[in-house]
C-alpha cells in the first residue's frame, strides 16, 4: 500500500495536522494495514476539531470502503462498510420504506465516524443516540478481526461506541434500520420570540424530529428568539436530488462580522411567516440542511472555525440562558447556532448525550472566540454539564475527567485493546485520555 | 428490455462508480477480477441499489483459457450485453527499466488480455445484433513519455484495435467507445508525485454513462484532457524527446 503524505484538517479547519495516509480500496488491503502498519482511521473529516487528526503519524482512509453488503429486511438489518455515508445509506433505503435511525445534521459523515462519536440526530429524544441501534461491529485490532454485540462482548462494545477511534478499525457494522412511510418530511417551521417560549416549546413537542435555530446576536428581551422546527417523515418518493453548490475559496474576514451576521438572522428569521408554515421536502433537505453547498466551512477564511456544543441538565436551563446572554453580548457568534432537548439515550462509556438541553454554536478562530469558548465551558461543567469530543478543539485535560465519568472504564478497556498505543490521536494527546 | 454489463476489472474504484450507476438504471452486473471477495462485496451493493442480478466472476486477463466460460455465462442472459473494461496495470516504469519481463503483464493486462475477451463477445454481440463496448484507455496512449512509455504503448495498442473493433461492430449495430481519462483519484495513483487535475472515480463514471448514452465513439475524462492532449501531441518529436512531461 503507498501512503500519501498530506496536510488535513478537520471540518472547522483551525488546527491540522500532517500525516502519512493511506486509503484502502478492499477489505484485504485495509487488513493488511492494520496488522503492518496500526494506524487510526478517518472519515469523511466531518468532526471539527483535531479528534480525527494524528500530526507526524499515520493515518487510515476509510472512504473508500463503502459498499452496502446486504440486508435482512426480516430482521431490518441493513450490513455496510465503515466507509458509506449515512446520507447515501438514508437515500438508498429510505424510498423503500426504511431509514437509518438516527442521522447527524450532515450526511457525509460515515459509519465508522457516527459509531465512533456515537451521533445524535434531531430525533434523539425519541430514538436515542447512533450506536444503540448498532448490533453488530466488525472491528480490526492489528490484523485481528473481532466480532463486537452488545451481548457478547459488552465492555469493548461500549469502548468502541463513541470511542473516537481507539479500540480498532471499525471495518463493517450491522444497524438496525427503522420503517418509514417514504423518503418526504413535512416540516413545520414556527418563529419563536424568546428563551421560555422555546424551552416550553422544546419540552412540549410531539414530534419524532425536533430542532431549534437560534438567533444567538439577539439580546434583552429578544434574547433565545428563533425558529422550532417540527418534522415527521410522511409518504411519497422525491423525484430528484438537488445539485450540490461549492464555496471556491477562502472567503475573506468581513464574511461573518458582526453587522453580517446579525442582517443574516434577521433575515433568515423573518423568512418564516409570523404565523408559522408547514412544507412538504425531500428529507435530505431537513436533514442535512447545510451538505447543499460543499465546503461552507470554507466561508470562515484560512484561520477557520470552532464550534462549541454543550448539554446541561434539564433543570440547569437558567446556566444555559447565561451561556446564550454571553454569546449574545460577545457579538462572536455566526449564524449556526442550535438548540434542542436531548434524552437520555447514549451507547458508550465516553458518548457525549445525556438527558437535558444541547446548545451549540459556531465561532470564527480568533482569541477572543476562544476565550469566550473556555468560559463557556467553565460553565457547563458549573452546571454538570459536558461539551461534545466530535466538535472540541479547546478543552483542557481535566475539564473531559470531570464531565466524562466512564472515562475509567473506557480507558481499561482501551489499554486493553490497543495497548501500544498505535491509535493514539492529536486529541488523545492533547486531553492526555490514554493516560490514568 | 433487459440489459447486463459485464464489467471487467470489478475491483477498480473506477468500475465500481459505473457499476453502481447502472445497477441503479436497473441493469444486471456482472463484476469480473481476481479478487472475488471484493467482487462479491461490489456485487451485493449493486443489488442494494437496484440491480435485479450482481454476481461476481473470475477473470484473470492473463489466462485467457478462463474467458470461454464468462462468456457461456453471459450467454444464459436474455436482451443486450454489454462490456465495460476497467483492466489495466501501470508498474513503475524504473521497474520495468530493470526488468524487461515485465513488459509482457503491461501488454497482456491492458491490451492483449482484454481484447482477446472482446474479440470472444464480439461474435455474441453480432448475433444479438447490438450492445455497447466500452473500453478504458488512457492519455498516456496518445503519446510515448520518459514516465511510462510501456503502459502507453500498452493503452495506444488497445486504442487502435478498439477503433477497428468500432469498424466491424457498427456494421451489426453495435456500439464500441473509447474512453481516454486523464489523472484519477483511484487506488493507481495514490500517493503517486506530479498527480494534478485529479478526478474522482463518480466523474469519470458519469463521463462515460453519458458517452455510452449518446453513443459517442472516443472521450476523454475529464474534457479538457482533450485540449491538454492536443497540445502535448502537437509538439514536435525533436523538441519532445528533450522534454520530461
Ligand atoms: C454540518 C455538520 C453537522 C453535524 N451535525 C451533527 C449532529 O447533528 N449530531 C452529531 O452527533 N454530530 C454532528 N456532526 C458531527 C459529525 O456527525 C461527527 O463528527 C461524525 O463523527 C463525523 O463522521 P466522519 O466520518 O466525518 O468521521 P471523522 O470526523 O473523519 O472521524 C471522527 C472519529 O471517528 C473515528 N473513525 C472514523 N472512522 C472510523 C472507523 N472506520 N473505525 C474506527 N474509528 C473511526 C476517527 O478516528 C475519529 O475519532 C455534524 C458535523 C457537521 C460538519
Ligand atoms: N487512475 C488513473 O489516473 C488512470 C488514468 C488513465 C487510465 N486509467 C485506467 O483506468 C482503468 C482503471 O484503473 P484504476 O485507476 O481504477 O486502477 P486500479 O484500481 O489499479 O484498477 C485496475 C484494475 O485492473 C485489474 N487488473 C489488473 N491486472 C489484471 C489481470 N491480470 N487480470 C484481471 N484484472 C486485472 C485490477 O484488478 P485486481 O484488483 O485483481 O488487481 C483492477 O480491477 C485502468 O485500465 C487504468 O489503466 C487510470
Amino acid at each position: 500500500m503507498r501512503w500519501k503524505t498530506t496536510e488535513y484538517t478537520g471540518w472547522g479547519r483551525a488546527l491540522r495536522a500532517r500525516a502519512d495516509l493511506a486509503r484502502p480500496e478492499r477489505q484485504s488491503a485495509l487488513a493488511r494495514i492494520t496488522a503492518q502498519a496500526p494506524a487510526p482511521a478517518i472519515g469523511q473529516l466531518r468532526s471539527y476539531g483535531d479528534v480525527a487528526l494524528n500530526s507526524g503519524g499515520k493515518a487510515i482512509d476509510m472512504t473508500r470502503l463503502d459498499r452496502i453488503l446486504g440486508f435482512d429486511e426480516e430482521n431490518a438489518v441493513v450490513e455496510v462498510e465503515a466507509g458509506v455515508r449515512i446520507g447515501d445509506l438514508g437515500l438508498a433505503f429510505a424510498a423503500r420504506g426504511w431509514i437509518a435511525p438516527v442521522m447527524p445534521g450532515t450526511g457525509f459523515a460515515t459509519i465508522g465516524g457516527c459509531i465512533a462519536n456515537d451521533v445524535h440526530g434531531k430525533n434523539h429524544h425519541v430514538v436515542g443516540s447512533f450506536g444503540q441501534h448498532v448490533v453488530e461491529i466488525t472491528l480490526l485490532q492489528q490484523g485481528r478481526r473481532r466480532r463486537l454485540t452488545p451481548e457478547k462482548t459488552p465492555d469493548l462494545f461500549r469502548a468502541t461506541v463513541g470511542g473516537l477511534g481507539q479500540t480498532g478499525v471499525i471495518a463493517s457494522a450491522k444497524l438496525r434500520l427503522m420503517p418509514c412511510p417514504g423518503d418526504m418530511m413535512v416540516l413545520t417551521e414556527r418563529r419563536i420570540d424568546g428563551w421560555d417560549e422555546f424551552l416550553a416549546m422544546l419540552d412540549s413537542s410531539r414530534a419524532n424530529y425536533t430542532v431549534g435555530w437560534i438567533d444567538a446576536t439577539a439580546k434583552g428581551a429578544r434574547l433565545g428568539r428563533g425558529i422550532l422546527e417540527e418534522g415527521e417523515i410522511t409518504s411519497g418518493v422525491s423525484p430528484t436530488r438537488s445539485r450540490a453548490r461549492e464555496v471556491p475559496f477562502d472567503a475573506p474576514q468581513w464574511a461573518l462580522s458582526a453587522p453580517v451576521v446579525r442582517l443574516f438572522n434577521e433575515a433568515y428569521f423573518r423568512r418564516v411567516p409570523a404565523g408559522g408554515r408547514t412544507t412538504v421536502k425531500p428529507i435530505s433537505a431537513p436533514f442535512f440542511p447545510l451538505d447543499r453547498i460543499h465546503n461552507w466551512n470554507r466561508l470562515y477564511g484560512r484561520r477557520g472555525f470552532h464550534q462549541f456544543q454543550c448539554v446541561v441538565p434539564v433543570a440547569e436551563a437558567p446556566a444555559l440562558r447565561r451561556m446564550l446572554e454571553r454569546i449574545a453580548n460577545s457579538g462572536l457568534a455566526s449564524p449556526l447556532a442550535v438548540l434542542k432537548r436531548m434524552g437520555e439515550g447514549r451507547g458508550g462509556y465516553l458518548s457525549f448525550p445525556m438527558e437535558g438541553y444541547t446548545l451549540a454554536v459556531d465561532f470564527p478562530n480568533r482569541p477572543a472566540a476562544v476565550a469566550l469558548i473556555a468560559e463557556l465551558e467553565r460553565m457547563t461543567e458549573e452546571a454538570g454539564g459536558r461539551i461534545y469530543l466530535a466538535k472540541d478543539a479547546l478543552t483542557s485535560p481535566e475539564r473531559v475527567r470531570r464531565m466524562y465519568p466512564e472515562h475509567e472504564k473506557w480507558l481499561k478497556a482501551v489499554t486493553r485493546a490497543d495497548p501500544e498505543g498505535h491509535l493514539i490521536t492529536d486529541m488523545v494527546r492533547r486531553l492526555k485520555l490514554r493516560s490514568a | 428490455m433487459a440489459e447486463s454489463w459485464i464489467i471487467l476489472g470489478g475491483t477498480s474504484s473506477m468500475a465500481r462508480a459505473f457499476a453502481r450507476a447502472v445497477a441503479e438504471r436497473g441493469c444486471a452486473v456482472f463484476l469480473a477480477g481476481r479478487d472475488m471477495d471484493d467482487l462479491k462485496a461490489t456485487a451485493a451493493d449493486c443489488r442494494q441499489r437496484g440491480a435485479p442480478l450482481a454476481e461476481a466472476l473470475r477473470f484473470d486477463a492473463r489466462k485467457p483459457e478462463g474467458f470461454a466460460a464468462l462468456i457461456a455465462r453471459l450467454e444464459r442472459e436474455e436482451g443486450q450485453i454489454n462490456a465495460a473494461v476497467f483492466v489495466g496495470s501501470m508498474p513503475d516504469q524504473a521497474a520495468i527499466d530493470a526488468d524487461p519481463a515485465l513488459i509482457d503483464g503491461v501488454v497482456a493486462d491492458n491490451f492483449t488480455g482484454p481484447a482477446r475477451f472482446l474479440q470472444m463477445l464480439a461474435t455474441v454481440l453480432e448475433a444479438r445484433g447490438g450492445g455497447t463496448v466500452v473500453g478504458v484507455g488512457s492519455v498516456a496512449g496518445d503519446r510515448g513519455r520518459l514516465g511510462n512509455y510501456v503502459y502507453g504503448a500498452a493503452k495506444a495498442g488497445f486504442h487502435t484495435y478498439l477503433s477497428g473493433l468500432r469498424n466491424r461492430l457498427g456494421r451489426a449495430g453495435a456500439h464500441v467507445l473509447t474512453v481516454k481519462p486523464g489523472f484519477v483519484d483511484t487506488a493507481m495513483t495514490w500517493g503517486l508525485e506530479g498527480m494534478f487535475l485529479v478526478a474522482p472515480p463518480e466523474k469519470v463514471a458519469a463521463d462515460i454513462l453519458r458517452a455510452v448514452d449518446r453513443r459517442r465513439n472516443v472521450i476523454y475524462t475529464p474534457f479538457f484532457w482533450r485540449w491538454i492532449m492536443l497540445i502535448i501531441r502537437t509538439i514536435p518529436e525533436p523538441i519532445f524527446k528533450k522534454l520530461s512531461v
